[in-house]
C-alpha cells in the first residue's frame, strides 16, 4: 500500500490556548514496498505522524491517502475498521499492552477483534512464533512470567496476527540488549522483505535506518526537514548537526579519514569489511603515488 | 595504595530457594574513585549486582563489603548514605512535584537540617546543570533531565559510590550525552566511586575498567582496550563491540597490522597515519 502526505498540518487543541502545532505542512510519498525510516528528535512530531498512518489522529488540514484509504479533516474513511487492520502499529514499549492469561490468548486478541476465524487464528500463531523467536511450549504460559524481551516478541507477534500490509515501528528495540535489538530489527526486515510489506520505522539509531531503510524522512519541529535515499541524506553532515543529529559512525569516520589523508572515500553504505580493502587502498595508493 | 571501596567475596545469589543461581561465586573490588563499567546481555547478573551493593537485596552466600562494613540487615541504612542509585525509568523515580523537592527527599528521609538541604539542593542541581529549574515539576522535563534530576538528588546525600543502572538506555541521543557529560564532571568535582551498568558502548570505553558478566559469573575484568581485544569472544557471548574495533578487526584481515587497540576513531586513524608512513 501506498503512503501519500499532502500538505498535512495537526494541530493539538486547536483554538484554545493551549494549541500546538505538531505537524507543520507536510507533503511525501511512500511508495508500496519500501522500508522507510523517521527520524527526528523527541518533540519533533514522529509520534504525531505515525498518528496518522492509521488513523488514530485526522489532519487539521491536509490529506493523507493510505492505499484506498483517503483521511482528511472532513472525511474519514468508512471502514475504519478495515484501515486498522491494514495497518499495524508497534508503539513503544509495547510489552507494556499485554494482559491476557497465555501468550495464545494474547497473540488472538488482535484478529478475533478484526473478525478472523478461530481456525485460521490458530495457523497463524503456528507460523509467527517462530518468526518472532517464541518456542510453542510458552503459548500455553501467562505473557507476564516472560523477560522484557521476549514479552516484547509476545506483543509483536499480536500485531502480525493480524497480517498487516503496513507495519509501523515506533523504537522498537529501545531498552533491549544489543543481542535483542538485532534480532528484532533482523526480525522485521526479513519480515519486510518476505512479505513485500511497506514498513515505517521511527528511531534514534542512525545505524539502524542506514543498514535497513531504503528511504529517510528527518523532521525537526513539526516540518519535513529532509528526505531521501540515506546515502544522500546522511551524507550531509553539516545540515544534519544544525538539528544535533548525528550521521552514522562510519561517515563520521570517513569524514575524519578525509581530513587527515586528504582523500575521500565516498560512503555508499559498504559493509566494514568493503571498507577495510578501501582503506588499505589508499593506503597503498599513498605508497607508491 | 588505592583504597577498597566495595568488595564482593565469593557471592551467590538466588532470587528463591529453588531458583537458578543468578550470581555464582562472584569476587572483585572496586577502588575509591575509580569509573567500573558492569556489561554483560540481559540476565547477565549486573543489575543483581548493583542491588546486592546497596542492600536492596541480600546474597545466600559470600559477603559484601562497602568501605569495609558488611552489608546486612542492621547496615543497610548506613550503606545507603554510602551508595547511590540511579534507575533505567526516569518517570519511576519522582517523588516530588517540584525539582527542589524531589531533590531534598533523601536528605529528609536522612533527617538533614533545613539549611544544610537548601544549600545542597543548590549545589547538587548546579553540578548536574539543573539550577534554573529549582520549581520547575519533574513531570515537565525531558528524559534527559529528569535523570540529572535524579543523579542530583543522589548527590545530595554526598554518597561515595554512584551506580547508574541503564540509566540511558530509554533516553534519546541527546539525553545520553547530557548525562555522560554531567558525570563525567562530577566525578572530576568529588570524590566518588562510579559504576555504569550499561549496554551503551560510548560508555563502556570512557570507563577505566570494566567487568564483563556472563551467566552470572565474571567473565572477564579488565580495561577496555583488553576487553575489546577480545571482539569475536565477546560477540559470541552476546555483546556488541564498538565500530572502531571492528573496522581495527576487518583491516588486520586485510593485511593491515593495527597493534595498539584503538578505543576511537582518533587513535585508529592516529595508527594507520603512522602505518602509512612507514609503507
Amino acid at each position: 500500500m501506498d503512503i501519500t502526505f499532502k500538505d498535512v498540518s495537526y494541530i493539538y487543541q486547536k483554538n484554545t490556548p493551549f494549541a500546538h502545532q505538531a505537524l507543520d505542512d507536510i507533503s511525501f510519498s511512500i511508495p508500496s514496498g519500501s522500508f522507510v525510516a523517521i527520524i527526528g528528535h523527541t518533540g519533533s512530531g514522529k509520534s504525531t505522524l505515525i498518528q496518522h498512518l492509521n488513523g488514530l489522529a485526522a489532519p487539521t488540514e491536509g490529506e493523507v491517502m493510505i492505499g484506498d484509504f483517503r483521511i482528511t479533516n472532513k472525511e474519514k474513511p468508512k471502514d475504519m475498521k478495515k484501515l486498522r487492520s491494514q495497518v499495524g502499529v508497534v508503539f513503544q514499549y509495547p510489552e507494556h499492552q499485554l494482559f491476557e492469561e497465555t501468550i495464545a490468548k494474547d497473540i488472538a486478541f488482535g484478529p478475533q477483534n478484526f473478525g478472523v476465524a478461530d481456525r485460521e487464528i490458530e495457523k497463524r500463531i503456528q507460523e509467527i512464533i517462530p518468526m518472532v523467536g517464541l518456542s510453542e511450549d510458552l503459548l500455553e504460559r501467562s505473557p507476564f512470567d516472560l523477560s522484557g524481551g521476549q514479552m516484547r516478541r509476545v506483543a509483536i507477534a499480536g500485531v502480525l496476527a493480524v497480517k498487516p500490509r503496513i507495519l509501523v515501528l515506533d523504537e522498537p528495540t529501545a531498552g533491549l540488549d544489543p543481542r535483542g535489538q538485532k534480532e528484532i530489527m533482523d526480525m522485521f526486515y526479513h519480515l519486510h522483505q518476505k512479505e513485500n510489506m511497506t514498513t515505517v520505522l521511527v528511531t534514534h539509531s542512525m545505524e539502524d535506518a542506514v543498514k535497513y531503510a531504503d528511504h529517510i524522512i528527518i523532521l525537526n519541529k513539526g516540518k519535513k526537514y529532509m528526505e531521501g535515499r540515506p546515502e544522500e541524506v546522511f551524507t550531509q553532515v553539516e545540515a544534519l548537526n544544525k538539528v544535533q543529529l548525528d550521521t552514522p559512525e562510519m561517515i563520521q569516520f570517513l569524514d575524519k579519514f578525509a581530513r587527515k589523508f586528504k582523500r575521500e572515500i565516498p560512503f555508499q553504505k559498504q559493509t566494514s569489511d568493503q571498507l577495510a580493502k578501501e582503506i588499505q587502498q589508499v593506503l597503498r595508493g599513498v605508497e607508491s603515488p | 595504595m588505592k583504597k577498597k571501596l566495595i568488595e564482593f567475596r565469593n557471592v551467590s545469589f538466588r532470587y528463591t530457594d529453588e531458583g537458578p543461581w543468578v550470581l555464582k561465586n562472584v569476587s572483585f573490588d572496586i577502588y575509591d574513585n575509580e569509573w567500573v563499567a558492569i556489561i554483560g546481555h540481559n540476565g547477565s547478573g549486573k543489575s543483581t549486582i548493583a542491588k546486592l551493593m546497596n542492600g536492596l537485596l541480600f546474597p545466600q552466600e559470600g559477603e559484601i563489603l562497602i568501605d569495609g562494613q558488611a552489608v546486612n540487615e542492621e547496615t543497610v541504612w548506613n550503606i545507603r548514605r554510602d551508595v547511590g542509585m540511579v534507575f533505567q525509568n526516569p518517570d519511576n523515580q519522582f517523588v516530588g512535584t517540584t525539582v527542589q523537592d524531589d531533590v531534598a527527599f533523601g536528605m529528609e528521609n536522612r533527617g538533614f537540617p533545613r539549611e544544610v538541604m537548601v544549600h545542597r539542593i543548590r549545589k547538587s542541581l548546579h553540578a548536574v546543570g539543573m539550577e534554573d529549574y529549582l520549581l520547575a515539576e519533574p513531570y515537565r522535563l525531558s528524559g534527559g533531565q529528569k535523570q540529572r534530576v535524579a543523579i542530583a538528588g543522589v548527590l545530595a546525600i554526598s554518597p561515595h559510590v554512584l551506580i547508574l543502572d541503564e540509566a540511558t538506555s530509554m533516553l534519546d541521543p541527546r539525553g545520553r550525552l547530557e548525562i555522560m557529560d554531567t558525570v563525567q564532571s562530577i566525578q572530576k568535582e568529588h570524590d566518588l566511586s562510579l559504576i555504569t551498568i550499561t549496554h551503551d558502548l560510548n560508555e563502556v570505553v570512557q570507563a577505566e575498567r570494566v567487568i564483563v558478566m556472563n551467566k552470572g559469573e565474571i567473565w572477564r575484568e579488565a580495561t577496555p582496550k583488553e576487553i575489546f581485544s577480545e571482539s569475536a569472544a565477546l560477540r559470541k557471548i552476546g555483546l556488541d563491540v564498538p565500530f572502531t574495533t571492528i573496522m581495527a578487526d576487518e583491516l588486520r584481515k586485510c593485511q593491515i597490522p593495527i597493534e595498539n587497540e584503538p578505543l576511537n576513531h582518533e587513535e585508529l586513524l592516529e595508527e594507520l597515519w603512522t602505518l602509512h608512513s612507514k609503507m
